[in-house]
């Protein structure tokens, strides 16, 4: 865990998340000069407005914005909803965030539900990281006693408390209405939209969800200001972001660097490649956004705008580095297998497409590959886009496409060899068990 | 058909959603649930339908989406090692076929002790730690070489 940024800086590992060392920080210090000063709700929202936050879960939609949809006059049960249900292959930074720094987001919550009139939130927390989920609880119950959360918050008229949800094992209660259904205690299916969520939300009722970084980020934009968020990174790119780097580097983690950093200076904090090898392909922003061959990723800088350019996605900030051992064909496999496991089977494009991404994908790689297998997956992939209730459908097909774009020689080479251009010995050999 | 133990950790789940919504603490009570039984067989789920006031197919559709559940017997240590991209490129394929060396099953199987049971994960975030395995769904243990893997099921046999 490195950090030039706000979130995980000045921490120290797993001894300073407490709230005690979060106030010695400055936490907290932002709702205070909210109560205090009594800050209206528009002034925070045009704050959050300024500073840029794009949404850090994937999307990198405006938070401002995203805000001021919240119908506020709403009488009745109002929610926020933080998206911690972190399964996006290659992304593993809000993991760090709570169990690090619980209390920023619990900070960035509360503000939040100031600003958008809510009573009550919940975090849904990613099922396999049980251990994250009990800390969280015990953050939020020091949080309680310290009069932050409740009823009337720090002696004002306003009320709120937070909960923690914990997932089970579903990658789809990621996309915001299935996280919405599965708080509800049902099968996580996303909603058809519209309506959206901030007028048909959890139980029916007004709800925003954001991701656990851009809660996380909100407690610095209301104490330093929005420009001074906005500042750290650049135009219409806001802030410092976490990128999660995996893959054949040396040294794996999570790096919070400016946006707009380029790629080669992400990848020189991280160690470089492993092994002094080559780099091969980098897949920018979790295992949904389209691959990039190294080339590429070498001119990008790391923020939303260079990257779209570049022909992928920031999304999550997930960077999963393949050097020269890596066999595309077999990477593209893994991707497409978890697609087919976790497409939750509501719309048939997907739920049918992904299984014949999965197994076209899997009998290139297993020498049985036919010649006119990529014209088939690019029509399989036509076949899903643009056809489904939410993403997933696109999620597993931007890869396919892509690998199959840049790296379709390999799969060319695969179909009429029967094996991979790249030895096995030499995929082993690159792929074995590396502890930095 | 639950501990009270393990009825008073639902209650505090349920404590967590409007009074109106109980169904929303399904999912903590299925867990909770499993944690004491090891596996959720159909009474199981039932009593939990039972305990919050729902059918006993909407919590079964529950357990049978999220694949955290278990709706069959499994050995006593379940250990989820994850192999998805990520975690395939830092060792996460080799370090499964070490523990099925080691434990003589593939995925989907149980050693014939009932000891261990041994499946393969989809992505846990925490793929800067790879290799990444999940004890009994709960217990994450981190960089896994074959010695920590050695170490690992000698103090899970004991």
């Amino acid at each position: 865990m490195t950090s030039q940024g706000i979130i995980l800086s000045g921490l120290d590992g797993d001894r300073t998340w407490r709230l005690a060392d979060y106030v010695k920080r400055g936490g907290y210090d932002a709702l205070k000069k909210i109560i205090a000063e009594k800050i209206p709700a528009d002034q925070i929202i045009s704050e959050v407005k300024k500073s840029a936050l794009r949404g850090r879960g994937g999307a990198g939609f405006p938070t401002g914005l995203k805000w001021s949809f919240m119908p506020r006059a709403f009488p009745g049960a109002k929610y926020i909803a933080c998206n911690s249900d972190e399964g996006e292959p290659g992304t593993f930074k809000d993991r760090d965030i709570l169990r690090y720094n619980p209390h920023t987001v619990i900070e960035g919550m509360i503000i939040a539900g100031y600003a958008m009139g809510c009573e009550r939130g919940y975090n849904y927390i990613h099922g396999e990281i049980f251990e994250v989920y009990e800390r969280f609880e015990e953050a939020l119950q020091e949080a309680r006693e310290a009069g932050l959360l409740g009823n009337n918050i720090l002696g004002s008229d306003f009320s709120f408390d937070l909960f923690a949800h914990h997932g089970y094992g579903a990658y789809i209660c990621g996309e915001e209405t299935a996280l919405l259904e599965s708080i509800e205690g049902k099968k996580g299916q996303p909603r058809f939209k519209p309506p959206f969520p901030a007028s048909f939300g959890l139980y029916g009722k007004p709800t925003t969800i954001n991701n656990t970084e851009t809660f996380a980020s909100i407690p610095y934009i209301i104490r330093e200001g929005g420009d001074a968020f906005l500042a750290l990174g650049k135009p219409n790119n806001g802030g410092t972001k976490l990128f999660s780097v995996s893959g054949h580097v040396n040294k794996p983690g999570n790096y919070e660097i400016p946006l707009g950093t380029p790629f080669s200076t992400l990848l020189e904090m991280a160690g470089g490649v492993r092994g002094g090898r080559k780099l091969k392909a980098v897949i920018p922003g979790g295992s949904s956004a389209p691959v990039l061959p190294a080339s590429v990723m070498m001119d990008c800088t790391m923020d939303y705008d260079s990257i779209s350019k570049g022909g992928s996605m920031l999304g999550s900030g997930a960077v999963i580095v393949m050097d020269e051992t890596t066999c595309m064909v077999k990477a593209l496999e893994r991707l497409s297998y978890f697609y087919f496991e976790e497409s939750c089977g509501q719309c048939t494009p997907c739920r049918e497409g992904t299984g014949w991404l999965y197994r076209v994908v899997h009998r290139i790689e297993n020498g049985l590959g036919r010649p006119d297998d990529l014209d088939l997956l690019n029509s399989v992939t036509a076949n899903i886009m643009g056809r489904t209730i939410c993403a997933l459908g696109d999620a597993a097909s931007m890869p396919v496409q892509s690998f199959v774009k840049h790296f379709g020689d390999e799969f060319a080479f695969h179909i009429e060899h029967k094996k991979c251009l790249v030895p096995k010995d030499v995929q082993h050999e690159g792929s074995k068990i590396y502890v930095a | 058909m639950l501990s009270p133990e393990s009825l008073k950790k639902i209650d505090r789940e349920i404590a967590k959603y409007p009074p109106d919504q109980k169904q929303s603490a399904s999912m903590g009570a299925l867990r909770i649930a499993q944690e004491e039984k090891g596996w959720l067989a159909n009474e199981t789920i039932e009593f939990v339908a039972e305990y919050l006031g729902m059918p006993a197919i909407a919590v079964y559709e529950v357990a049978s989406f999220y694949n955290m559940y278990d709706l069959a017997p499994v050995g006593a240590k379940k250990i989820t090692v994850c192999t998805n991209l990520p975690c395939a490129l830092s060792g996460g394929v080799h370090a499964a076929d070490y523990i099925k060396k080691k434990l003589g099953i593939d995925f989907n199987e149980t050693t014939a002790d009932g000891q261990f049971t041994l499946k393969e994960g989809e992505c846990m975030g925490a793929c800067g730690d790879a290799p990444v395995l999940l004890v009994n769904n709960h217990r994450m243990c981190s960089w896994m070489t074959e010695e920590k893997i050695d170490q690992l099921l000698a103090d899970l046999k004991k």
